[in-house]
């Protein structure tokens, strides 16, 4: 029995196998396609999705946006947090 | 203002099927073996759909199994980059099977149930042994590693068994659960006066998919599409007609919605004599109910329109005789009375008989 994925900053995670992340080039945007959904993901979720390479920490994820955006390192560790679970509870990624 | 590509197509492979559900939504004249579009017609209208912008391609019938070229089709649709989904009863899948179309990219599979238990699925699919079958195949899915989501159409019939239904996804490792109301189209609206649920029986539904929703948070998602002849406000059917889905018929005709052929009048074209685009952006059948000039009143001058674009036009068609009528769920129908005689006063024990999907005699 599957149980609820906790995403933490230690967490490292990825996309499952079916979940696809692509450049949609007739729509000429991001797409992450997903069984029955299609996303439209926003320009940090796509930031972040890009980054999940099933290597690297969240922590580290989180540090490398804190610098490239110039932002308080604790809203950013929130922020991404929160749009990781979500993500996490709609199966979407996994570790 | 130029046409947003298609987003979904579902191909009806087949109308062949070792089941006999009740609640069937394919038509009543269903298309024998022989008249089914061959294999390099389906790969031709995968190629033509992804070059049309379709992402999700739902390959389903009958029984898409029934098909012996499934591999190839599979192959084709995942080489052509769509998103793959095979809409299945599992009832002719076995290991081989599942790790041929698990190599040809298969993305996820939709695994049908008719109830929790075997003898009440039994009653609704017509089939002994069905049931247990599927918990098999189920099982071989999560062992090849393919997502699964389980579906289950569920009515006055089987409700009492919604929470039984929602723990056995989780037994059977499902990611998703889709729990559909049965819709009243093809053998479903035969079996209607069986299988409308009573309102208490409605409401009880959508207390227990809430309170599962809240309880496997993280561990299963569950759809739920709720039965709109208790509603006041109908759902935006398929997206708005011609807006986001195309269904392709086992024999090649390209209908906006699975249902579409029921309306008296509509001409539909067929991907034997011209090209899905153009089908899609021009056919008869795709025009006839895109955008909103088509509507009368009350639609015509109705903020909602943008929203529901005025509901099923197949559900209008059904039970007013005019497709161009408000989808009767509404309740600012003029039709919207008719309803109540198919809702109101239901016993849950009351049992018509049930009629069993099957060919027609004359061929
Ligand atoms: S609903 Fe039942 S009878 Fe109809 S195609 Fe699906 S499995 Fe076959
Ligand atoms: S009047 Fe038409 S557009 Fe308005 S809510 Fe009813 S069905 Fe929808």
């Amino acid at each position: 029995m599957r149980e609820r994925l906790l995403v933490d900053e230690s967490s490292v995670l990825h996309l499952p196998r079916y979940v696809r992340l692509g450049f949609d080039q007739l729509r000429a945007c991001w797409l992450v396609l997903a069984p029955e959904r299609m996303y439209v993901p926003d320009k940090i979720a796509l930031e972040i999705l890009k980054r999940l390479d099933g290597v690297r920490r969240i922590e580290l994820i989180v540090d490398t946006l804190a610098k490239e955006h110039a932002a308080e390192r604790k809203t950013i560790a929130t922020d991404v947090l929160k749009l990781l679970q979500e993500l996490a509870d709609k199966g979407l990624v996994s570790t | 203002m130029s046409l947003p590509p298609p987003l979904g197509m579902l191909c009806e492979l087949t109308h062949r099927c070792p089941m006999s559900c009740v609640y069937c939504s394919n038509p009543g004249e269903l298309v024998r073996g022989a008249g089914e579009l061959d294999t390099q017609s389906w790969q031709r209208v995968l190629e033509e759909a992804a070059a049309l912008g379709v992402l999700h391609v739902h390959l389903s019938g009958g029984e898409p199994c029934a098909r012996a070229d499934l591999e190839q089709i599979v192959g084709q649709a995942c080489a052509s980059g769509l998103y793959t989904n095979l809409i299945t009863s599992g009832l002719l899948l076995d290991a081989p099977r599942l790790e041929r179309l698990c190599e040809a990219g298969l993305d996820h599979i939709q695994l049908s149930i008719q109830a929790a238990s075997a003898q009440m699925a039994a009653r609704i699919g017509g089939r002994k042994g069905a049931h247990e079958r599927k918990l098999e195949v189920a099982q071989l899915v999560g062992q090849i590693g393919l997502p699964l989501t389980i579906n289950a159409v569920v009515h006055r019939q089987n409700l009492s068994e919604l929470e039984s239904i929602i723990a056995l996804a989780v037994e059977l490792g499902a990611q998703r659960l889709e729990v559909a109301h049965a819709q009243y189209v093809g053998w479903a609206l035969v079996n209607r006066a069986a299988l409308m649920p009573t309102r208490a029986q409605l409401d009880e539904a959508t207390e227990v998919v809430e309170r599962a929703r809240e309880r496997l948070l993280g561990r299963l998602v569950i759809d739920y599409v709720v039965s709109d002849y208790h509603g006041v406000r109908p759902k935006a059917c398929m997206g708005g007609w011609g807006r986001r889905f195309i269904n392709v018929s086992p024999d090649g005709f390209v209908l906006p919605c699975h249902a579409a052929q029921l309306i008296d009048g509509l001409r539909f074209d067929n991907v034997q004599a011209r090209a899905l685009g153009e089908i899609w952006s021009e056919g008869e059948a795709f025009c006839a109910f895109r955008g909103f000039d088509w509507m009368a009143e009350p639609c015509r001058s109705c903020p909602r329109k943008e929203i529901d674009f005025g509901g099923c036009r197949c559900q209008a068609f059904l039970l007013t005789g005019d497709a161009r009528n408000p989808d009767p769920v509404c309740e600012l129908s003029a039709h919207h009375s008719l309803l109540a005689g198919h809702t109101c006063g239901l016993a849950i024990d009351a049992a018509p008989e049930l009629v069993y999907r099957h060919y027609s005699r004359t061929p």
